[in-house]
């Protein structure tokens, strides 16, 4: 029987409840309030009170309203025709609720329960199997969506009967399996979850290595990510961030793609409806909505379902990466989830750690970047779950408890710099700053070099201290003066401008230049780095300064042409000759 | 406030602090008004039968068996095409003499529209002024704040956009509005004859801070009865929001809370977020847009104020002097309209991204330049033609001052470039050259 009990204090989202029987640390409960019901989750137990945070709005709530415990943390639905939906941060189906306004103590099951999914069996009678083990197949959005022995179910069980190829809806029993007492067990195409523990799975999680195309220049070449890696991206408001993450999610080479708006803009979640079902997936011909799933709890909708929805998401990504499926999971921003978490412990009367944060938030966040990564399946698939996060740094300043926990976890750091955002040098990734630690795994420097070219990890290393260099030189021409340092200090310097506006600076609103396959990629660094060993002539430092402008804007416009179109040869004839007039044989 | 004969009357305060004052009570709803000795108070903490009520106007003078009634509902407001040209306080009654608006009464701080029930925003709002229209075009359904100086002009420049924006109501949140600010806009608005179209909701720096909580959420409200009810399109005007946010600090200081920054509450985020995210774009074509004011102090945007609004609303407008043409302009370096991708190129004419783009980083160079010639150094040519084509930048286009269309933006633009530079200089597509580069 599941335990009761009555409302007994209220300060705006935390409620406590007062109750006999026995309740656990998070778990799920409902407050009745007239006719609707308002869940809960419990997040502090003394004595006989329990201090429950309300995913909504605790206006008209009285003291007396019966409480019903649920017997389970909170859960996510995971099962066939997740993909495509618009869900919010406690996976209630947003297109499913009525109404232009969202109604309180409105829940909406994510799947649809009528719908016929073509079910293929994989595996036969007498197999058996562990938890995440392949039982069958269905077909979703053109992929193939694999039905598993459920996560929660612990030690071996033997397939008893496994149902035909045919068409069932996901609560129809598939298969039966028995565990190691006998007992049988029918299992349906839908499994529950408790979102806040990682799914584990898998046989192994080694390193990753594989470069996960992203198409963006200052990513794919400067600072790589790969196939299960870890990255964020922080930056003061403005800079770049959502722009940045838009542009990876509709280009990235994955099978599936899971954006959480944590307590941003719901426009800019609108954006993503309205473009993705149009847009196409270069990799796959197929529109991008139809592997896209959206969290979307944007800044308006309760703080404390804001926490739930990265683990909503990050579950869901584990379900999909289970399949063997390459998942990359973007979360916009992590910032939101952490004041979420602080709002919940400064009400609680927690002991604040630094600027008012909890204690364990570097705990949380390092647990949080664990749960992607990498994974050889127990049936030697692989799958994978590439995490980006945002950060939100109050007033740009990236010595705050967020930033400097999430750097220690995240292996590639996208830093977004609000001078160059100033000056429109977007994306305004910090050249310097920014590192992929991936770039010096060996089994990705190994990986690279068979995949794209031997010296491509040379060039990337002579870009970024060429980078360094003019960053240097410009410091000192600008406490020197134009005519206080050598003219071989304005040649250096304005290479480095070159890299920086051909191969960084990317437009991310122009249909061409927006997205760099990374072969393309590979001809703009081999280009740029040849003009950066070649030697030019120059009388004065303005002749450099001129020079170097024409050649950025000639690589310029190759970059906004179709590769390899009759456009695209001619700027690279005009940039042969250019080169013709200054060069030292 | 009227009470009415069946409801209880309460007369024993158990506690009294500055902003709060508690007593038992049985029945009482999570953020359910009440009066205290007539003035009015909002639950907010309810433990067992103590309720700790927050009194809006201070709880100077109530003493301990001060009457207490609650009201039953949290606060509400009569909406009706009746708003239409009046005045009203904090709690929605009219300071104009007039009689009090029929309507239906809806509480206030309502729910928020469900995010697929949007539409993405798409229209363009033309103001005349430049510095807006070319670098920071505004866009029906989107929430922009000028972050500017107290002694800036924003009332002014606001009630110009208010004005020539196409809009079918305009609503004004006045919150710790100087009183001549407040007839200011008055007067701008009936000598504009556009009275009818407006609503306006105020407090002014003489009425009781904590009042100002209510302001937003009550042109909010009256904006989503237009725009839901009447498909119209709403421009809400809130000035300023650092006043709202200080009246926040006030009541968590009070309460006792953990400060974070600027001793701001930790929610003041979520507090800022649920106002500006009413800005909305409706499928049926009504719309709220939302132009704030954020006043800095000593220009300090890293300010929790600020800074938090920035992460919130869909770009900033900042107003700047520049003493060099005598003009305040809106600045092209941090301003910044986050939805004008949407429309730029367009719904306006296809060299506007780029032009807009060129034009600013040039802007930028003469900003170099400039600090060059500061620090004594030598200017090139180049240098010299940035700092001439600024001056003519700002003076033509930036200043708040500029009342002409999107396009004639974008061909003196052209003219500029064209004056000052040579075509390779403005890293422009060619293609867009070939066509409005001017000889
Ligand atoms: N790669 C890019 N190309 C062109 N413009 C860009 C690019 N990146 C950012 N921008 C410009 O910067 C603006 C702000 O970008 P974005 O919304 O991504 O910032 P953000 O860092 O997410 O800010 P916030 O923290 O407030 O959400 C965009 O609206 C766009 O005008
Ligand atoms: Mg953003």
């Amino acid at each position: 029987m599941a335990t009761k009990g009555t409302v007994k204090g209220i300060i705006a989202n935390l409620v406590i409840v007062g109750v006999t029987d026995p309740v656990s640390q998070n778990e799920i409960c409902y407050i009745s309030d007239g006719d609707t019901r308002l869940m809960a989750e419990v997040i502090k137990i003394i004595g006989k009170d329990v201090y429950v945070q309300v995913f909504e709005s605790t206006r008209g709530l009285k003291v007396g309203a019966d409480v019903e415990f649920a017997e389970h943390m909170l859960e996510v639905a995971l099962g066939p025709g997740l993909l495509s939906r618009n869900l919010d941060g406690l996976q209630n189906d947003l297109d499913k609720m009525e109404g232009v306004f969202l109604k309180r103590g409105e829940y909406t099951f994510p799947l649809d329960k009528e719908k016929l999914w073509d079910f293929k069996p994989i595996a036969q009678a007498g197999d058996i199997m562990t938890a995440g083990d392949w039982l069958g197949e269905v077909d979703e959005n053109f992929q193939p969506h694999k039905i598993m022995i459920p996560f929660k179910m612990t030690g071996k069980y033997t397939i008893k009967s496994i149902i035909g190829a045919g068409k069932y809806t996901i609560n129809e029993t598939i298969a039966v399996v028995t565990d190691e007492e006998n007992n049988d067990i029918p299992l349906t195409m839908v499994q529950y979850w408790p979102v806040k523990k990682a799914v584990m799975a898998y046989k192994d999680k080694p390193r990753p290595f594989k470069l996960l195309e992203t198409g963006v220049r200052v990513i794919d070449t400067a600072n790589p990510i790969v196939e299960g890696g870890t990255g964020f991206i922080p930056g003061a408001f403005g800079t770049g961030k959502t722009v940045l993450q838009h542009a990876i999610s509709k280009q990235a080479e994955a099978d599936i793609v899971i954006m959480a708006a944590c307590g941003e803009r719901a426009n800019e979640v609108v954006e993503i409806f309205t473009e993705f079902p149009h847009l196409v997936d270069s990799h796959t011909g197929r529109k991008l909505m139809e592997r896209t799933i959206i969290i979307a709890n944007t800044s308006n909708m309760p703080v404390a379902a804001r926490e739930a929805s990265v683990y909503t998401a990050m579950t869901i990504a584990e379900y999909y990466r289970s399949m063997g499926l390459k998942v990359l999971l973007m979360a916009d921003s992590t910032s939101r989830w952490a004041q979420a978490l602080r709002e919940q412990s400064n009400r609680l009367e927690e002991l604040p750690g630094p600027d008012a944060f909890p204690m364990d938030l570097s705990a949380i966040i390092s647990n949080f970047y664990g749960r992607a990564g990498y994974v050889i399946l127990n049936n030697n698939n692989t799958g994978s779950i590439t995490f980006i996060g945002t950060v939100s740094p109050a007033g740009g300043n990236l010595k705050e408890p967020v930033t400097e926990n999430t750097k220690k976890v995240a292996r590639c750091f996208y830093a977004l710099e609000q001078e160059r955002a100033d000056k429109k040098r977007y994306p305004a990734v910090n050249p310097i700053d920014s590192y992929s630690k991936y770039l010096e795994y060996p089994e990705f420097v190994e990986y690279i070099s068979k995949r794209i070219s031997a010296d491509w990890i040379d060039n990337v290393d002579e870009l970024k201290t060429r980078m360094q260099r003019g960053k240097e030189i410009s410091e000192q021409i600008n406490i020197l003066g134009d005519d206080g340092v050598p003219l071989d200090y304005h040649i250096t310097f304005w290479k480095s401008e070159l890299i920086d506006f051909v191969m960084l600076q990317q437009d991310a609103f122009d249909d061409i230049d927006s997205v760099t396959p990374v072969d393309r990629q590979k001809d703009i660094l081999d280009r740029v780095i040849a003009l950066c060993r070649t030697e030019f002539k120059f009388a004065n430092f303005n002749e450099v300064m001129d020079y170097f402008k024409k050649m950025i804007n000639i690589m310029k416009q190759m970059n906004y042409s179709v590769y390899q179109s009759e456009e695209y040869h001619s700027y690279d004839k005009q940039l042969d000759m250019l080169v013709k007039e200054r060069k030292i044989a | 406030m009227a009470t009415k004969a069946f409801q209880k009357i309460y007369t024993q305060i158990t506690k009294i602090t500055k902003a709060t004052c508690s007593l038992k009570a049985k029945g009482v709803g999570y953020d359910e008004l009440a009066t205290v000795n007539g003035k009015l108070a909002q639950v907010v903490k309810i433990i067992g039968e103590d309720i700790t009520l927050q009194v809006f106007s201070g709880t100077e003078g109530i003493p301990t068996n001060a009457e207490v009634v609650f009201l039953g509902k949290a606060p509400t407001l009569k909406v009706s095409g009746q708003l239409a040209g009046r005045f009203f306080n904090a709690f929605g009654e009219p300071i104009d003499g007039g009689p009090v608006p029929e309507g239906k009464e809806v509480e206030i701080g309502g729910p928020s529209v469900n995010p697929v029930r949007r539409e993405q925003p798409s229209e363009l709002i033309a103001t005349g002024i430049a510095g807006i229209d070319l670098n920071n075009t505004l866009v029906s359904g989107q929430k922009i704040p000028f972050f500017a100086d107290p002694d800036q002009p924003y009332n002014v420049v606001m009630a110009n956009v208010a004005l020539r924006a196409k809009t079918d109501k305009i609503i004004l949140g006045g919150m710790g509005l100087a009183n001549d600010d407040y007839l200011y806009f008055k007067n701008v608005f009936s000598n504009a004859g556009a009275l009818d179209r407006i609503v306006s909701f105020v407090n002014t720096a003489e009425n009781p801070p904590v009042e100002r909580l209510l302001i937003p959420d009550m042109a909010l409200t009256a904006a989503e009865y237009f725009a839901v009810e009447k498909n119209e399109k709403v421009l809400v005007l809130l000035t300023d929001m650092s006043s709202y946010a200080d009246a926040l600090s006030i009541v968590s200081n009070r309460m006792d809370q953990i400060p974070s920054k600027d001793s701001m509450p930790g929610s003041l985020y979520s507090d800022l977020a649920k106002i500006y995210e009413k800005a909305v774009q409706f499928p049926t074509g009504g719309s709220i847009t939302i132009i704030a004011v954020t006043t800095l102090s000593g220009g300090d945007i890293t300010h929790a104020v600020p800074d938090n609004t920035g992460y919130i609303t869909e770009g900033q407008l900042y107003l700047r002097r520049d003493s060099d043409v005598g003009k305040v302009v809106i600045d092209p370096f941090r301003s910044l309209s986050r939805l004008k991708q949407l429309v730029i190129g367009k719904k306006t004419r296809e060299d506007h991204p780029q032009v807009m783009n060129a034009a600013v980083r040039l802007y930028a160079d003469a900003a170099n330049a400039k600090t060059k010639q500061e620090n004594g150094f030598d200017l090139t040519h180049y240098d010299e033609r940035t700092l001439a084509f600024a001056k003519d930048y700002s003076r033509q286009i930036l200043a708040i001052d500029v009342n002409i269309d999107t396009t004639e933006m974008l061909d003196k633009t052209w003219d500029l470039l064209s004056t000052h530079f040579r075509p390779e200089e403005v890293n422009i597509k060619n293609s867009l050259v070939e066509k409005y580069w001017k000889e």
